[in-house]
């Protein structure tokens, strides 16, 4: 029996889609119209026609990357080895991949600027101190990415099976659970790009030229071009989301074949 | 005998096997090292969270309390309580934050309501889910800008308004530049996060209590009133009170409106940070501090709810 959906049901679903979707046909219409009394591309022109776009879209994607290869050695062994060995670890580390949701990331940029600004630990200017407090931002995704998978295997069964057959446990690890945490990873991965790349906070606070402090300073002189990049932005959030639900989908269906029965 | 020695113990018997009293004494050093090699590969992990998390954090905590030459004090506690902006700084974050927690809260509640419950097709609903992950990632400065767009004051509903009704908003009194603008602004990433967080809730709610409750001769009304809504009520409040987490914390969306004149927290410490304002930095710790306790109360009021909503909801 399918019932239909109620007046109240379309009421509240189009509330929601007027709402949404508002603030961006509204940027779009406001970003084509920086010639006046025309519409045209010119905003958009004009952004691409910046070098400082390039360069900080380019240092966005760099520390992107750098955060996620950081975050992923760092997180992916670790979880493993508390599934595997270390059980009684589990709540401690999730006690601390948690911390983030509890330190807001303005406080995170402050504790790090005033524990390492100065000698004896002079850090503040290496692009470095930037990546590490994007790891710290990513921990949260990244171990429920990592735990949800080893959840899905059977890590005993598979670490046996694969000893057994003689391999270390460098090779376990590498060789047999890496890659049936493929996609699972993959999938934590593209939030935190989406999380990086349109960062503001601590790229700001830590005085970095990345996409994020671009865009409020394009955005102090210029309307239309603002609109442009509040659209630009929206589509990269909105590719690496794509890509991460394709990749959750796919490492959910793998699981079903895979999942211990 | 403490409890760690006996942890040591237990896992040498099983990996030594059943041996004599004597000889699980003499293999106790070679546990030990046991032990250790076994936390040995979690090392990086911690090392780094101590390093770029804990420090920092504790050491927020830590300088508090110290005064300039750094001996204890409770100088810069106090000063928060004797300036009334920083106490207006706390009351508009945690006013906001309740604002829009409610009302991303009630209307994010609607909206999973429909996609869960709804019989819609299951296009629309995936529509809305993939939709939802995307805006409540959209947040901070292009935010700011897409609001600035929409109901600034050449934004194309405050045109729209203009031409359509002949009204000004800006000259009734609205601004997206003060508080219940911001609370808008920040609904807009509020509410596909509750989407996010109430479906599994939702769809928690099981078809046979909503027949057995139909057979006992129950309507839709007392359904809701006596069955749905109180299993799920914990689980509302919990998502809510992440909501509030989540718009207290909240710094770029808010700095991004260069115009804006809400004293919040998140704000306060970021000039204290760039020495915009005033540079205290005992002070600028304290308040970092205050921020932090009303997360880590929320968070903490978050998992006790989270598990009484585990009684019924799984």
């Amino acid at each position: 029996m399918t019932r239909r959906p109620s007046l109240w049901v379309w009421l509240w679903l189009v509330a929601w889609a007027i709402f949404s979707w508002l603030p961006l046909v509204a940027s779009f219409d406001f970003s084509l119209r920086a010639r006046k009394g025309i519409l045209s591309w010119q905003a958009y022109l004009n952004v691409f026609a910046d070098p400082g776009f390039y360069e900080s879209l380019w240092f966005s994607f760099q520390t992107a990357m750098l955060t996620i290869v950081v975050s992923i050695f760092l997180v992916v062994p670790t979880a493993y080895w508390v599934h595997l060995r270390l059980r009684r670890a589990r709540p401690v580390i999730e006690f601390v991949t948690l911390l983030p949701f509890v330190v807001p990331a303005v406080v995170i940029a402050f504790g790090l600027i005033r524990l390492y600004c100065c000698p004896p630990i002079s850090f503040v200017s290496s692009p470095l101190l930037l990546v590490a407090g994007y790891v710290v931002l990513s921990l949260p995704y990244m171990y429920r990415a990592a735990d949800n998978g080893l959840r899905a295997l059977d890590v005993r069964m598979l670490n046996e099976a694969a000893q057994s057959l003689g391999a270390n446990e460098f090779q376990v690890f590498f060789l047999v659970i890496l890659p049936n945490l493929r996609t699972g990873i993959l999938s934590g991965a593209f939030l935190t790009f989406a999380i990086v790349m349109g960062e503001y906070t601590l790229s700001a606070l830590l005085a970095w030229p990345a996409f994020g402090p671009y865009m409020q300073y394009v955005g102090v002189f210029k309307a239309y071009e603002s609109a442009a990049l509040a659209i630009i932005s929206f589509a990269i959030t909105w590719l690496a989301m794509l890509l991460m639900q394709w990749f959750a989908r796919v490492s959910a269906a793998e699981r079903a074949l895979t999942a211990p029965r | 005998m403490s409890k760690v020695a006996f942890d040591i113990r237990s896992i040498g018997a099983i990996r030594i096997g059943p041996r004599g009293a004597l000889r699980v004494r003499l293999g106790d050093a070679r546990l030990v090292w046991t032990t250790i090699g076994s936390w040995l590969p979690t090392l990086p992990f911690f090392i780094f969270s101590l390093a770029f998390l804990l420090l920092p954090s504790a050491s927020i905590a830590v300088r508090s309390f110290q005064g300039a030459q750094g001996e204890f004090t409770l100088a810069n506690i106090q000063q928060i309580f004797m300036r009334p902006d920083l106490l207006r700084a706390y009351e508009n974050s945690i006013l906001i934050s309740i604002v829009t927690a409610l009302s991303g809260g009630i209307f994010g509640f609607l909206v999973g309501y429909a996609i869960t419950l709804g019989n819609l097709p299951h296009s629309l609903r995936s529509m809305v889910l993939t939709f939802s992950g995307v805006a409540s990632n959209f947040a901070g400065v292009p935010l700011a800008f897409a609001f600035i767009a929409t109901l600034g004051q050449k934004g194309l509903v405050t045109q729209l308004i203009n031409s359509l009704l002949g009204t000004n908003i800006y000259h009734s009194g609205f601004s997206i530049y003060n508080f219940w603008g911001l609370s808008i602004v920040y609904t807009y990433f509020q509410l596909p996060l509750m989407v996010l967080i109430v479906i599994p809730a939702l769809n928690g709610l099981r078809r046979e209590w909503r027949e057995a409750a139909e057979g006992l001769g129950a309507t839709k009304y007392h359904y809701w009133r006596y069955v749905a809504f109180p299993i799920l009520l914990p689980s509302l409040l919990g998502s809510m009170i992440l909501l509030f987490a989540n718009s207290f914390g909240a710094y770029a969306t808010a700095y991004a409106f260069s115009g804006l004149h809400i004293n919040l927290v998140s704000i306060v410490i970021g000039n204290n940070i760039s020495g915009n304002v005033l540079y205290d930095p005992g002070l600028g710790n304290a308040l970092a501090l205050g921020m932090v306790v009303i997360m880590a109360v929320s968070i903490a009021l978050y998992s006790y709810l989270q598990r009484r909503s585990e009684l019924w909801l799984r």
